[in-house]
């Protein structure tokens, strides 16, 4: 298990958000939840330009074993994908805090980040999940 | 409460990612499910299948017994230690279960069926066999490891006994026989398998399971995880019971007919209802899928065809082909360009003949 950064805020259902220099919010799985999913095959990325909303399903990643929602921490528009997981969804499994992000937002409401779990919380929430 | 095989332990050792598998503690991966397919493809790999239930048929009419029971022909089986795969019906023809039958002697045959239908399967074979005064005996003492790939059956023939080698080299598919493995343990070494490449299911009493698996590993013999096994079948075109077919669903709707055997004046259970089935014709039929596009093929997607709608059965991202691939049951007929719904998406699929992938490669038309 690679360190979670701290500067990453945490959704439950195990998204992450970071929030960048101009602004914007990255958004990817954590390495906790590749590990779940296993070898990721296909990930269904969002239209740029598509309006999000906090808690809904925006892109989809698929293991060997199935399907899973990727949920928004924040609402907002899509600015960027990463195409790279086209190509190569494993890049989420080898990289899920950095190479393997799937999408850049720029938020419509920067207070739904305080609802969000930091990475201590984060941890302890994966901890009682392995046990 | 979980069942745990007698390599629960090493499993975790290996740092096994564990699931619930129809009511037993099971090694899904032991870190990628990719890696491990590829390894059985290319090389060798080996897979803990304890959860499987072995019984033991005794009795002088065992034979007539199985003629009874099954709906494929056990007089097919003539030589010692020759295998059959068969389906196990009821009266209206659906499948209680698919299993291998081996042949041991004309008093004694042993049949390995699925996990998750243990208990219904003794339950049936019980109830059947008391007519026949054949003792049904399960033999929960064994374990049983499947060793698979292209350089499977030298990797377990270097294990054995030297004087047993060249026999079980010799052993032709679909056959079983006694041998003795590291420190003099005995084995019962089958040429069958569940991944479409050739290699051995080995039954090895309980007690020396563990030392069986750590010898194949010292040799090279990669662990595999019941992930890999998954998509191994699938892409060797084979039927997972559950999925591809239940009690609902007869041989002839599941891609089973070639298991059938109609032969003259054998009245075997589900018998009637099949020859009926076939005579008002099959309603519907079960075809391999091809999706050329991204995204990946799973269980219970519905498939649209221009005389009616189906669905996915086993559905999965196939590693050795890079795209996904299927199996479905749709209504028989002219089912013209096939698409399935894909998350409210009509995505376009390539109705083919399967096996998808056998020896390592792509089969032709894949």
């Amino acid at each position: 298990m690679s360190e979670i950064p701290g500067d990453l805020k945490f959704l439950k259902s195990h998204e992450w958000a970071r929030v960048e220099d101009d602004g914007l919010v990255r958004v990817g799985i954590s390495d906790h939840a590749q590990g779940q999913l296993g070898d990721l095959v296909y990930v269904e990325l969002p239209e740029i330009g598509a309006a999000i909303q906090a808690g809904n399903g925006v892109a989809v990643v698929e293991s060997v074993k199935a399907a899973s929602d990727i949920y928004a921490p924040v609402s907002g528009e899509i600015v960027e994908v990463n195409e790279l997981l086209n190509d190569k969804p494993e890049t989420i499994n080898e990289d899920a805090f950095g190479a393997g992000w799937i999408y850049l937002v720029r938020p419509s409401d920067r207070a739904e980040l305080d609802e969000l779990l930091d990475a201590k919380d984060y941890e302890e929430l994966i901890e009682s999940d392995d046990h | 409460m979980t069942e745990k095989t007698v390599l629960n332990a090493t499993h975790r050792a290996l740092g096994a990612r564990m699931v619930d598998f129809g009511g037993w503690d099971m090694p899904i991966n032991y870190g990628s499910q990719i890696e491990e397919h590829h390894a059985v493809r290319r090389d060798v790999g080996m897979f803990d299948v304890s959860h499987m239930t072995v019984v033991d048929l005794h009795g002088a009419r065992a034979r007539d017994f199985l003629r009874h029971l099954l709906a494929n022909n056990v007089d097919k089986l003539k030589v010692h230690g020759k295998a059959l795969y068969s389906c196990m019906l009821n009266e209206r023809g659906g499948v209680i279960d698919d299993l291998i039958v081996y042949f041991l002697g004309e008093e004694h045959f042993r049949l390995v069926v699925n996990a998750g239908t243990r208990a219904k399967d003794l339950a049936w074979i019980e109830k059947q066999a008391a007519p026949f005064e054949v003792q049904v005996k399960e033999r929960p003492e064994f374990a049983m490891i499947a060793v698979q790939g292209p350089h499977a059956r030298a990797k377990v023939l270097d294990l054995l006994r030297e004087v047993d080698r060249p026999r079980i080299e010799k052993l032709g598919k679909f056959a079983a026989a006694a041998a003795q493995g590291p420190h003099g343990m005995p084995l019962f070494v089958a040429r069958t398998g569940y991944t479409g490449e050739d290699g051995f299911e080995i039954i090895v009493p309980q007690e020396h399971a563990v030392a069986l698996w750590e010898a194949l590993h010292a040799a090279g013999v990669a662990p595999a995880g019941l992930g890999a096994r998954d998509t191994l079948r699938l892409e060797a075109g084979m039927n997972l019971y559950g999925q591809d077919m239940d009690e609902s669903v007869t041989p002839w709707e599941a891609n089973l007919g070639w298991t059938v055997s109609l032969d003259e004046g054998r009245a075997f259970i589900g018998r009637a209802a099949l020859e009926q089935q076939k005579a008002a014709g099959v309603p519907r039929v079960m075809v391999g899928l091809v999706l050329d596009g991204k995204g990946v093929l799973r269980h219970g997607q519905k498939v649209l065809a221009a005389n009616g709608e189906g669905e996915i059965l086993s559905g999965s991202f196939a590693p050795t082909l890079d795209k996904a691939i299927a199996f479905a049951r749709i209504p028989a007929g002219e089912a013209g360009d096939l698409r399935v719904d894909i998350r409210g998406r009509e995505v376009p699929v390539r109705q083919v003949k399967y096996p998808f992938v056998r020896d390592g490669k792509a089969c032709d038309g894949i």
